[in-house]
């Protein structure tokens, strides 16, 4: 196993191994476990905050840093990672959460991870430390490297460095969950939420019916805009409030750490959307919840499972329990000719 | 049959070659650059654009596809030569899904039309340069543009969920999708901002949002623009986040109370702060506000108490880039980006070169996201006072840079800043940026002389 803790020895480390599989902290063991001939690139010793300015909204940190040490550093001067990174309280790293693409229920409000990412310094497959991007909030100078890297599961290159943007932290948050008579009711409920300017932090689908709205703002404003939530989804019956504020956060956390797919072998992430939903709750899915008013789905799967959606042709990243981690896999000319630039020897995943 | 033969075969019609056809796409909004091409062809489907880009990719013939020639970096400026592809009239919106929030377009529908089809849904298409009236989607995917909102909404690349084009080497990819998540490597992300140097998008999907319930609108004055340069400093560090903060300097007042009569009082600097949002956050947003400019030393307040008010404060603002544009018979303007918190400091730097120059520089700016607008104001006519005016503006471009910005927050490098990448990039960051470039366009045929130095390798 190689340990880098420098971007220098991440390039000796490209430069003398014909194949690599980096790896963070091995939350995403699908994307990080080697396959045959590769070495194992243990990024964990890529660590630390390396800049940090809370009024311009911008840190830059080491790739194989901790989310939960980010968290923390941004929590105390009142902000947070908007896209809301899946699998935090489990280590996860934020190069590997880049790298897998992924984003957690409170990207309902400013977007996801793509939507955040600033800048990165990469070592491509020639063992060259790239920039792309920059450190500040808006930037149009150079091809945007930092976004080739969202969901890219390391093809181009080995992230060290990236700098991200943030912004204030909701001051106090609420929830209501709202059980509906049945899916279509449920997805009916989505779609004209969608459409409102609610600013809702996180609006989650648990399958058949239940919705779970998260409110965030002024502690002064929440009341009254919960209260309008509740006339807006127009039923007594049904409607939920978790009063407890330790609750509510400590319930969103484990959302956020992908719990509810403990007890499943397999563990993936499917890009949905209203329209797809009604199909996907054919098929022979496990423990799941929609996120962002149905756009992506987490899923625990069994084999069963898996094999229908690959049947069905819906693509789909498995994190853990298979083999492979991307389908289908990317064989476009555009995506050829951009990894065979930046890794003409295969040295990386997606070869 | 010879290439133009071909093309005329291929665009029936549609190829203009007179020299009194081709004289408005010599240039874009950069007109100090001007270069006559071969031939400007006019495709109104997409199969056409795919059949060009294949007959240049053939005959070798470089090509730059162009909207409406409002870029600033000469980014849509001709090769000699070469082509242009004007897509103009591949104007159409193919779908507008409200259920799943989502916008079809083709690259030549102008970008605020957008936002005027989907206001009958409560959506918008968040992007909003100031070329939203003319500029088109396709320009600004090549050029990630941004706008007033890019602090809080992000530019265009976060508004893109997919995209359809055609490599320089005549190939049809579909990058992305049409859901916010994808899995995979977000390729559609990457061609966004990369100049037209990498293909031709033929159909876009854009992301739209609901449109905010409620605004609260701002004007404050100052006595210098280093305080209001502090103040947004103030607001940030009261933890809001407004969706658009903007200032303006005394020869920017000045130009639009004479462009459009605004009523803005007189200042050294004007600061507009608009909260958005629903409305008992606004409220509550408004109450924190208003507490931190009155602490920001700022003399007059003005808060927008209709919607008429409100346009009133945007109206000299957004003219306030064409009034400045008359101070003076030529400009060049920037769009250098610091760190938020050296506002004071590049604005200082900016009038120390303002004066040393012996040149007016106005200043209009998105402060919330620290994107300067320079306004460099010369007279073409006046022997070497362009050169002047053009080292004055790199000099802009430095400074962003040492002071830990970017050459430019959403105009693009195009040809009139990419001698400066050197400042901004290492050589090994150009080099796979050339890297890519070659493998996608062996022949070096799409917009050719854009973004990347002649000479990368030190």
């Amino acid at each position: 196993m190689l340990r880098p803790t420098t971007p220098q020895e991440v390039q000796e480390a490209v430069l003398t191994h014909p194949r690599l599989r980096p790896r963070g902290a091995g939350t995403k063991p699908t994307l990080s476990s080697p396959q045959e001939g590769e070495a194992l690139l243990d990024l964990s010793g890529l660590r630390g905050i390396l800049e940090y300015e809370p009024e311009e909204f911008v840190f830059t940190a080491l790739a194989g840093t901790p989310l939960g040490e980010i968290e923390a550093a941004l929590k105390a001067h009142g902000q947070y990672l908007p896209f809301d990174p899946p699998l935090l309280g489990k280590g996860a790293t934020l190069g590997g959460t880049v790298a897998a693409g992924l984003s957690g229920p409170m990207r309902h409000r400013y977007g996801g991870v793509r939507d955040f990412i600033l800048g990165v310094r990469f070592v491509d497959g020639e063992g060259r430390l790239v920039r792309g991007g920059g450190k500040v909030v808006k930037n149009a100078a150079g091809f945007p490297f930092h976004r080739l890297m969202v969901g890219s599961l390391g093809a181009f290159g080995v992230m060290v460095e990236l700098s991200f943007k943030v912004f204030p932290r909701p001051r106090a948050t609420r929830t209501l969950r709202a059980t509906m008579k049945g899916l279509e009711e449920a997805l009916r409920a989505v779609e004209k939420l969608r459409l409102l300017p609610l600013d809702l932090l996180a609006l989650d689908l648990l399958p058949p019916a239940t919705l779970e709205l998260r409110l965030g703002g002024f502690p002064e404003s929440l009341k009254a805009r919960l209260e309008r939530l509740k006339a807006l989804l127009g039923q007594e019956e049904g409607l939920e409030e978790m009063e407890e504020v330790a609750e509510e956060e400590a319930h969103w956390q484990a959302v956020r750490d992908l719990r509810f797919l403990e007890g499943s072998p397999i563990h993936a992430k499917v890009p949905a959307g209203l329209s797809r939903i009604p199909f996907l709750e054919g098929l022979p899915l496990g423990p799941r919840r929609y996120l962002d008013g149905g756009e992506v789905l987490y899923v625990g799967l069994e084999e069963e499972g898996l094999k229908a959606l690959k049947d069905a042709g819906i693509p789909h990243l498995v994190l853990r329990g298979a083999q492979d981690p991307l389908s289908p896999k990317p064989q476009d000319p555009f995506f050829l000719g951009v990894k065979g630039a930046l890794d003409p020897k295969g040295r990386f995943p997606l070869r | 049959m010879g290439f133009l033969e071909e093309l005329k075969a291929l665009v029936p019609g549609r190829v203009l070659t007179k020299e009194a056809e081709l004289a408005p796409y010599e240039s874009d909004a950069l007109t100090a650059y001007r270069r006559r091409p071969l031939a400007v062809v006019l495709p109104e489907r997409k199969e056409e654009v795919v059949a060009v880009v294949r007959l240049c990719h053939r005959h070798g013939v470089p090509f730059v596809a162009r909207g409406s020639g409002t870029s600033l970096s000469g980014g849509s400026l001709p090769v000699e030569g070469g082509i242009v592809l004007a897509l103009n009239r591949m104007n159409r919106i193919l779908r507008l899904d409200p259920k799943a929030r989502i916008a079809v377009v083709e690259p030549g529908v102008v970008n605020l039309e957008v936002s005027k089809q989907a206001a009958p849904f409560g959506l918008l298409y968040a992007p909003d340069p100031s070329s939203q009236p003319v500029s088109t989607i396709g320009g600004n995917v090549a050029f990630n543009s941004g706008g007033a909102h890019c602090l809080k909404y992000g530019m265009t690349a976060n508004h893109v969920l997919g995209l359809e084009l055609v490599t320089p080497q005549g190939e049809v990819v579909r990058l992305g999708g049409e859901g916010l998540e994808g899995v995979g490597p977000d390729l559609h992300g990457f061609f966004v901002g990369t100049e037209g140097l990498l293909g031709v998008a033929l159909e876009i999907t854009l992301r739209l949002l609901p449109g905010p319930e409620a605004y609260h609108t701002l004007l404050a004055a100052y006595d210098s623009l280093e305080r209001a340069g502090e103040a947004v400093s103030l607001v940030i560090r009261a933890g809001l986040l407004p969706g658009a903060m903007e200032i303006m300097d005394r020869l920017s007042i000045e130009a639009a109370e004479k462009a459009v009569r605004a009523g803005y009082p007189q200042a050294e600097a004007l600061l507009i702060v608009e909260l958005e949002g629903p409305k008992e956050e606004v409220a509550e947003e408004a109450r924190v506000l208003r507490g931190v400019i009155q602490e920001s030393g700022a003399y007059e307040v003005r808060v927008a108490r209709s919607e008429a008010e409100r346009q009133a404060i945007w109206k000299g603002r957004k003219a306030a880039f064409s009034a400045v544009g008359r101070l003076s018979p030529d400009y060049i303007v920037q769009d250098g980006v610091v760190p938020r918190s050296r506002l004071g400091e590049a604005l200082r730097e900016i009038g120390r070169l303002s004066r040393a120059f012996g040149l007016r520089v106005a200043n209009v700016f998105h402060a919330g996201d620290g994107n300067l607008h320079p306004l460099v104001l010369y007279d073409g006519k006046r022997p070497g006072e362009l050169e002047r005016a053009e080292e004055l503006a790199g000099e802009i471009l430095r400074l962003c840079v040492r002071l830990g910005g970017s050459l430019t927050g959403e105009h693009g490098i195009g040809v009139e800043k990419k001698a400066y990448m050197p400042e901004m990039f290492a050589p090994e960051d150009l080099l796979a940026m050339e890297r890519v470039k070659a493998a996608l366009d062996p022949k070096g045929l799409a917009n050719r002389g854009k973004v990347l130095p002649e000479e990368v390798h030190a």
